[in-house]
């Protein structure tokens, strides 16, 4: 009986400890006056917790920034974080409570598309705008009217590098090595491919591994066999420092094409010199020259004691895009702010100019980089199709003192 | 056939690695019938030892192989320390409990150790310093296409040297008699005078440093660490234990070579028999399933008797 | 009153309670009154939750049988059934609706997609459970562990249930249904975790249940007794598969987005704390577990930053703990609360004290005995 009284006793408390929490989220609500409350989610202590903790460091970085310039429209922004360790189950959970017990006016996350795929429907279904920095899947902005996101998507970027490794590199063999688990990595394989062959070349051999690998010397001797001009490796940067470790250590000479999961500090660590020759296409590029995009690399550094990856850029322009659309809107009431962000067109984003297309998924440039001695080094920016390149170098906000058309090689443009 | 030859290197350095890690799991199961879920983990420390004695002496400067040597050997030593620890702490207070009570403490230690690397450091991966200078170098040219590493021919060279050492200990010392006479009867060694508990120890203390010497070397080829590294390599080595029959130590190291190679030949020559590289992961267990069915005593083990 | 009215008193009361909670719990709320859906979603995992602690505990707990691949067995579910949803079960569902209308022509549908899926776990873990089950425990360990593994990696290869993507609808160029129906609510949930916890209690009282403590007390002489031990075990294993199955269904069906992540190595191991926790041998417990270990990191969440990032050590540590100090969870093989469905048992001879085991065997838990050499 004991027994029982202490089991029911605890099963009380996890409830009336749930409920407490409740009194504490209503508190200040996300209405028409006073703190607007803001929603983040994303994998904090997951195998991906790289990735959002820095989209947290941008976000945080952006709304900051707002704060200290005196709010929108007066009113300060918080923002309320969530962890939801990279599991789509737990990412659904965080939304829903971000919405129903904090009661957040917007949502910005996560970076896995697989996680916003989980969780988009619930802000769909409570009407709350969200906006992803970076997750690429197409289906992502199909579920909803609410659901935005800053960066470019998977068919896009395969095609960019496709573009790049037909038109510039003149490749016409090239080989595929991908990573089987992450839907990011599959996409980028397809859209390359489909670009690839439709530019006339040819793809001699496609390998895949999962994330966790320790090695792939099975995969990149058959791609030797298959003797390609280049392997594109749309993977993260945990595998592809090895994967190009391993690539020079079988002689392999065709340089490494890759995607923006590649951008993370600790590349280089695990890569070194063997990525010496490789390209990357990204959102946008640490060294570029513009002022706006250096003062916000020199802001994060000394915040964060690190350089900026593109996560944390996308991380700080979607909190940004966010602001805009509140101020344009003059209100955080849903409908109006959904369609405020919906308007957006040419905001001058770290991350290039972002204009949303009517399927709520941002038109921008994406960059080219060479990766050379621990750098990645400024190559080429190709625009999507209907997108004019900006005449004069000015308007530019992606470092691309491109007058040339797409895709356009500016020597000129490397420092 | 170039080609071929290549995947086989390549699938005999991984395995090599499994072999290091398998003979833990099988001297440790020989003694005490215990499936060391924390194992894997032990070779994840062994790793982050090494990783953590590189950075702390400011070893990582440059290639040199006496650097890869202290590494090796302090991350051993401490690797052998944790194994001891999980031993005493963990494991022996509850040998006297069923076989499911001492499974689930074997996953809460591996969970425990996982957890804590996770929360301490993070799980995003970090970048093992390169002694070997294999970022640079170019391989050496065996014939047509085929190349070896000196990371390859090292980790297989240092592999095979620790193997012959356990060996030594196990066949030719008086600890090693010891240790066979625990495996074959706890109960009975002990009544011969035999100190069981501190040869359990020593048992832990052998295949941790095994597994950190795993670590460690695996990190020259692949510099890729992170907290979650074991789990699947140490299932994979365990499938190779039970491959080789569990609680026999030249099997131990057959069942890692197999694994290994089936692991490569799948991803290299999978496609022609309609296995896609995809299922590489999948191969070792689908292999254990057939080991079950068939020869459930593992290729090298003799069939046990279940005692009363 | 005759045992049948009784039964049938504690169905239409069961019946009402879910009904009644499920309207609490809706968006519009039980005469105003609502729950913040926050709670429902949380109440609906920790529903589903029971059922998967409950069934492993029939395995596990009552025995004996090690089985880390739980979360495999509820992948094959949730997949199998939703996949029957999306691609089948819409023109069934029309044709039905125009018989006996819309409301019941779709649970119709859901109870057999469950059905379903629940069929396809059976026979997986059929197909898992023979080969590794005539062998001793440890191998079914690492054989389930192995096969959830495997299952997870063939889920990934099937484009048609999203591969890498998810699943959250129809792919093209598959006709289907283009986002998974939200058929799972709380009656549903609730329903089935009620159903587990009576089939498995009917089942631990039975003939079979004592075979089966029998075979985890002593598997020899439960063999020397002339029990069919790996007939058994294979029956409890199926079963145990089956209620997975189920789980899967329901979480498919009320997460509307299915994705392989959410069916790893950990989610087995999740389970497994629950059944620890509360006690392996013990219903009460299993349940118990799973509601702790599905609300805890809910509430954990009020933590500052860092404790928050140190609660699966919590976790590892606490499991640690109990095998250290108290071996037999915190229930031990005790039940409670279970006195309602006592009283719709066969019981002659009146009820018995809640605190009192059914069991006599299942009071002694394995643990207590010295380890065999």
């Amino acid at each position: 009986m004991k027994r029982t009284l202490l089991a029911l006793l605890l099963i009380t408390t996890l409830f009336t400890s749930l409920a407490c929490e409740r009194r504490g989220g209503t508190g200040t609500s996300g209405g028409g006056t006073g703190t607007i409350l803001v929603g983040y989610y994303g994998d904090l202590s997951g195998r991906t917790s790289s990735f959002g903790q820095s989209t947290k460091n941008g976000v945080e970085m952006a709304a900051d920034e707002i704060n200290k310039a005196g709010g929108i429209d007066g009113r300060q922004i918080q923002i309320i974080t969530e962890d939801d360790q990279g599991e789509p189950n737990k990412a659904a959970t965080v939304v829903t409570k971000l919405i129903n017990q904090d009661k957040v006016v917007a949502l910005l996350g996560e970076v896995a598309s697989s996680n916003t795929l989980a969780a988009a429907p619930k802000a769909q279904e409570a009407k709350v705008p969200m906006i992803s920095p970076s997750s690429t899947n197409p289906a992502v902005t199909e579920i909803g009217d609410y659901i935005f996101r800053v960066c470019f998507i998977d068919p896009f970027q395969g095609e960019v590098m496709a573009k790049f490794a037909a038109q510039n590199l003149k490749a016409k063999r090239a080989a595929i090595l991908y990573d089987f688990n992450a839907d990011y990595s599959r996409g980028l394989q397809q859209f390359f491919k489909r670009s690839f062959t439709g530019l006339g070349g040819e793809i001699v051999s496609e390998q895949s591994y999962t994330q966790g690998d320790r090695d792939f010397s099975g995969q990149l001797t058959q791609i030797r066999g298959a003797n390609p001009d280049v392997i594109y490796v749309p993977g993260y940067y945990g595998e592809v420092g090895v994967i190009a470790n391993q690539t020079k250590q079988l002689g392999i000479k065709a340089p490494l094409l890759g995607g923006d999961g590649w951008d993370a500090p600790q590349l280089w660590e695990l890569g070194g010199a063997a990525l010496n020759g490789d390209y990357i296409s990204n959102h946008y590029s640490v060294d570029d020259p513009s002022p706006a995009i250096q003062k916000f690399v020199a802001d994060y550094k000394a915040r964060f004691k690190i350089l900026p990856d593109a996560l944390a850029a996308l991380g700080y322009d979607s909190m940004k895009v966010l602001a805009d659309a509140i101020r344009r809107a003059g209100s955080t009431e849903n409908t109006k702010l959904r369609d405020a962000i919906a308007q957006t067109k040419n905001f001058p984003g770290v991350t290039g100019s972002i204009s949303l297309d009517p399927a709520r998924n941002a038109v921008k440039p994406a960059v080219v980089l060479k990766l050379q001695d621990l750098k990645f080094v400024y190559e080429t920016t190709i625009y999507p199709e209907g997108m004019t390149p900006p005449t004069n170098a000015t308007s530019s906000t992606t470092g691309a003192p491109a007058t040339a058309a797409s895709p356009a090689t500016s020597p000129a443009a490397q420092k | 056939m170039d080609t071929f030859v290549q995947q086989l290197i390549n699938g005999l350095n991984i395995g090599a690695i499994y072999a290091l890690i398998a003979l833990g799991y099988t001297m440790v199961y020989g003694i005490l019938r215990l499936i060391n879920f924390a194992h894997g983990d032990v070779y994840m420390v062994g790793a982050f030892a090494g990783y953590y004695i590189a950075l702390n002496l400011g070893l990582s400067a440059g290639p040199s192989l006496f650097g890869l040597f202290i590494v090796l050997v302090g991350s051993m030593m401490i690797a052998a320390i944790v194994g001891m620890v999980i031993e005493r702490f963990a494991y022996r207070p509850v040998r006297k409990y069923s076989r499911m009570t001492t499974l689930i403490m074997a996953i809460g230690v591996s969970l425990l150790i996982e957890n804590l690397f996770v929360a301490r450091i993070g799980a995003a991966p970090r970048a093992f310093p390169d002694f070997l200078g294999s970022q640079s170098q170019q391989p050496i040219q065996l014939f047509g296409n085929a190349a070896i590493s000196k990371a390859q021919i090292i980790i297989f060279m240092v592999s095979i040297a620790l193997m012959l050492v356990l060996q030594y200990i196990v066949f030719k010392t008086k600890v090693g008699t010891a240790m066979r006479a625990v495996s074959f009867n706890l109960n009975s060694a002990k009544l011969m005078g035999i100190n069981t508990d501190a040869i359990i120890s020593l048992t832990f203390a052998i295949g941790s440093a095994l597994a950190a010497a795993a670590g460690v070397l695996t990190a020259q080829y692949n510099p890729n660490i992170d907290p979650l590294m074991g789990i699947l390599t140490g299932l994979k080595a365990f499938v190779a234990a039970v491959l080789g029959g569990i609680g026999n130590i030249p099997g131990a190291v057959l069942g890692g070579l197999l694994i290994g190679a089936a692991e490569t030949l799948v991803v290299g020559y999978g496609a022609h028999v309609g296995i896609a590289s995809t299922y590489r992961d999948a191969v070792a267990f689908a292999i254990l399933i057939l080991v079950l069915l068939l020869r459930p005593s593992g290729l090298l083990g003799s069939t046990v008797q279940e005692k009363v | 009153m005759p045992t049948f009215i009784k039964r049938i008193l504690a169905l239409v009361v069961a019946v009402v309670v879910l009904v009644a909670l499920n309207a609490y719990m809706s968006r519009g709320g039980l005469f105003g009154f609502g729950v913040p859906y926050y709670y429902v979603e949380i109440i609906n995992l920790t529903g589903i939750s029971i059922i998967l602690a409950v069934s492993l505990n029939l395995i596990t707990g009552f025995t004996g049988q090690f089985s880390i691949g739980h979360a495999g067995f509820m992948a094959v579910g949730a997949y199998s059934s939703v996949f029957l949803t999306v691609y089948y079960s819409e023109s069934a569902e029309q044709w039905l609706t125009g018989i006996v209308g819309a409301t019941l022509a779709q649970s119709l549908v859901f109870l057999v997609v469950i059905l379903f899926g629940a069929l396809v776990a059976a026979v997986a873990g059929l197909v898992v459970g023979i080969p590794s089950l005539r062998l001793r425990g440890d191998y079914l360990a690492i054989v389930t562990l192995g096969f959830a593994e495997i299952i997870r990696i063939i889920i990934l290869n099937i484009d048609a249930v999203g591969g890498a993507t998810g699943f959250r609808g129809r792919v093209p160029p598959w006709d289907g249904r283009l986002l998974i129906p939200a058929y799972a609510n709380f009656i549903w949930i609730g329903g089935f975790a009620i159903i587990t916890i009576v089939v498995v209690h009917n089942i631990v009282k039975s003939d079979i249940g004592r075979a089966l403590i029998s075979i985890r007390e002593d598997e020899l002489a439960a063999e020397a007794m002339g029990v069919n031990t790996t007939r058994y075990k294979v029956l409890a294993f199926v079963i145990s598969s089956a209620f997975a199955g189920i789980a899967g269904a329901l979480f498919g069906h009320f997460r509307q987005f299915l994705h392989t992540n959410d069916f790893q190595f950990i989610r087995s191991i999740e389970i497994i704390i629950m059944i620890v926790l509360g006690g392996m041998g013990s219903i009460a417990g299993s349940v118990l577990g799973a509601i702790v270990i599905t609300i805890l990191p809910e509430t954990l969440r009020k933590l500052p930053g860092d404790l928050y990032s140190y609660r699966l050590v919590i976790y590892s540590a606490l499991l640690i703990l109990i095998m250290l100090t108290r071996p037999q969870g915190v229930m031990g093989a005790r039940e409670f609360g279970l006195s309602w469905l006592k009283r719709a048992q066969k019981r002659p001879e009146g009820d018995k004290p809640i605190d009192e085991k059914g069991v006599p065997i299942a009071q002694q838990t394995t643990v207590e005995k010295p380890k065999e050499i």
